[in-house]
């Protein structure tokens, strides 16, 4: 049996396949664009090819992300907050506590040990301290997303960022540098800005550990440094973190495929 | 209510739009004749006091929310910031800036200019609100000081000493009131006409406690957001008036006729619910229909008691001293209002929580009422860590369109259910 996840974020689609004993088999990602619909498709089929099958051999797609709806071959959808908190006990089977820093938003998740939501907090509407923050900061000093955390670790003497605001971030990551502070000294309280306002939403639902951080920023290495350092915890990152949504869609759509539709993914199904 | 069985479906409804034409019809006659209008508010309303002098009485609360509904409220929103008023003051009160500042022509009719401002210390923007028409119109403004914020598990009753101090003192300024009603409105106050008034709102307040109590039952049979806004629409507008008590008396009927028929206000009621807080105006219906794609119901809300008119639970107006029992009846619910369940409602929305079987709570953070909003977040960790009462907590506004992120808040919506039929299914293992 084959099962698939897709996960339609508001930066990236992420798609993947799994058999039927839980193992990934295949995984997609792409830049999500303008058009959803396309992405999803296109990344489901991209991730298809990665596993070897065809689309016939897919007993149950479930579709998550904010372009959930748009998995429009998906049999149901399931928000990336429930996905998210299941992809991190599958990941972590430890896990206690998910913080996922997404392109537009920022969740803080409290789960049981089968990955039951138990509590979640996320972001005001804005993306202040989001992973669109970090992308502001790549554009203002024009330097690729992958460069921005290993340079910001070489700070020796960071900038307090006055901001969180995404449109002002800009304006005040110039501001910084025309006052002749180094451009990794102002990175790195880039990074403080996103962490601290992060780890105050984990701290809402509680920090319990095991901590597992998901989502795309999970590549940067000054992000996960900072988040063990204000939490005091040792955070679980792993290569398959920036999948975990899909991957917990994947689950769901793999207890669909076993107890039949009527039953729902466990999660309440409409 | 003469109407039998199936017939009192859809009475309520039915009522309650002649109800609200009438009051609209009644604001606009008295602009156009200059019959003398008074403004007050939901919370502390002295509708009691205005209606023995004729006033034509404006809740300018209730006219901004009726933009809202109305998906005009931005226009108004704008001509308040146009005219100085920054993004983040009360939606209520800027509506009825901009409202004032374009001639006072409101979707549903025309609002009368004020002859006299009756406020309260209920919300301390009341205060402010009240200046802008004293500024505006030099009309007389009288502020009601009820001596209320004395903080969670301050004594309450009625037979304490602190709370008769402070009776005297609020019964002296009812008796300033009248007074300034007086040459207002340049005739002479009448007691028994303000003991028909308040008999009138003890039989109100009667009928409109046995409705909220319909709704424990099964499924609810009225939604405690998108009816409970008539409900207290016509609670305010009408309180001490005939038409007021035959309203809720006709929606008596039919909610007991719902029950006796089995119809609730969804095809299948999956989860009850109660919002703290108010729903978001400008997307009322979507708002709803958020919670009821799930299946959920709103049997209560928060809503429906702190600005529902000050009923009581257990209290009734003593008729041979109206101006005392008037007193206590605004200390009281002030008093109350301060400690539940508008600032400190913990206990009282745990015990709603049980005797309403609800599944969950929804706070809606309101972004321009930091005074309502400040709490919500404390309240729902509380009710989670205490009594483990599962919260969502979101936020937009209650009549800015501009603060409404459906996506975002669709998904809030979404998880909650998820993990509240996922707790489900867990605790039916």
């Amino acid at each position: 049996m084959w099962v698939a996840g897709v996960d339609v974020g508001s930066t990236q689609t992420k798609a993947v396949v799994m058999d039927g004993n839980r193992r990934i088999m295949g995984r997609a990602l792409i830049d999500t664009g303008a058009r959803l619909t396309e992405a999803a498709n296109a990344a489901f089929r991209l991730a298809l090819e990665d596993s070897g099958i065809t689309e016939q051999d897919v007993a149950s797609v479930i579709g998550t992300g904010y372009g959930r709806f748009r998995v429009e071959f998906g049999h149901a959808q399931v928000t990336e907050i429930s996905c998210h908190a299941r992809g991190a006990v599958y990941l972590f089977p430890g896990t206690r506590s998910v913080l996922d820093i997404g392109g537009q938003d920022t969740k803080a998740i409290k789960v049981s040990d089968s990955g039951q939501v138990l509590d979640f907090c996320m972001n005001d509407k804005c993306s202040a301290g989001t992973g669109r923050f970090l992308g502001a900061a790549s554009q203002a000093l024009e330097m690729p997303l992958g460069e921005l955390g290993p340079l910001a670790l070489t700070a020796k003497n960071a900038v307090t960022m006055t901001t969180t605001c995404t449109v002002f971030a800009e304006s005040e990551i110039l501001g910084w540098l025309a006052r002749g502070r180094k451009v990794e000294d102002v990175l790195m309280g880039v990074h403080v800005a996103i962490a601290l306002r992060s780890v105050s939403l984990l701290r809402r639902v509680g920090v319990e550990p095991e901590i597992t951080f998901t989502g795309g920023v999970t590549r940067n290495v000054a992000m996960v440094k900072l988040l063990e350092e204000i939490t005091g915890h040792a955070v679980n990152v792993s290569e398959e973190s920036h999948y975990c949504g899909a991957i917990g869609a994947g689950l769901y759509a793999l207890d669909r495929a076993l107890v039949g539709a009527e039953a729902g993914a466990g999660v309440g199904e409409r | 209510m003469t109407n039998e069985g199936p017939e009192r479906i859809g009475a309520t409804r039915k009522e309650s739009r002649r109800l609200l034409d009438l009051w609209w019809q009644e604001m606009t006659t008295a602009d156009e004749t200059g019959r003398p209008a008074a403004y007050t508010f939901v919370m502390g309303s002295l509708n009691e006091i205005l209606r023995v002098f004729d006033f034509t009485v404006n809740f300018p609360e209730i006219t901004a929310l009726q933009t809202a509904i109305r998906g005009q409220s931005l226009g108004f929103l704008q001509a308040a910031e146009d005219y100085g008023y920054s993004p983040d003051i009360c939606g209520y009160v800027k509506v009825d800036v901009g409202l004032q500042l374009k001639g006072r022509d409101h979707p549903h009719g025309k609002v009368p200019r004020p002859s006299l401002v009756v406020a309260t210390n209920m919300c301390n923007t009341y205060i402010k609100w009240a200046e802008f028409w004293e500024h505006l119109y030099q009309c007389p403004v009288f502020v009601l000081d009820l001596p209320a914020w004395r903080g969670t598990g301050a004594e309450a009753s009625l037979d304490s000493q602190t709370f008769q101090n402070d009776l005297r003192y609020v019964e002296a300024q009812l008796r300033e009131l009248i007074a300034l009603c007086e040459r207002v409105a340049g005739k002479p106050f009448d007691v028994d006409r303000l003991r028909e008034a308040m008999a009138e709102v003890n039989r109100m307040a009667e009928c409109y406690h046995d409705v909220l109590a319909l709704n424990r039952r099964r499924p609810a049979p009225f939604n405690a957001v998108r009816e409970g806004v008539v409900y207290q629409g016509i609670s305010n507008l009408f309180r001490g008036s005939p038409e007021g008590t035959r309203f809720f008396e006709v929606a008596r009927e039919e909610l007991r006729e719902r029950i006796r028929l089995g119809i609730g206000t969804v095809p299948d009621e999956k989860f009850r619910l109660l919002l703290s807080g108010t729903a978001c105006y400008p997307y009322f219906r979507r708002f709803v229909e958020l919670f009821e794609e799930w299946g959920g119901v709103f049997v209560h809300s928060t809503y429906t008691v702190f600005a529902g008119g000050g009923f009581l639970p257990g209290f009734a107006y003593d008729l041979t001293r109206p101006i005392e029992s008037l007193a206590e009846q605004l200390l009281y619910s002030a008093w109350l209002g301060f400690s539940t369940p508008m600032f400190s409602p913990q206990e009282w929305l745990a015990q709603t929580v049980r005797e309403w079987s609800v599944d969950g709570i929804c706070f809606h953070g309101v972004k321009s009422c930091r005074t309502t909003s400040a709490g919500l977040p404390d309240v729902r960790e509380w009710l989670r860590t205490r009594y483990d009462i599962p919260g969502l907590f979101i936020q937009s506004d209650l009549v800015d369109p501009r603060l409404w992120a459906e996506a975002q808040i669709k998904n809030r919506v979404d998880a909650f259910f998820e993990a509240l039929a996922s707790r489900r299914a867990v605790a039916g293992r």
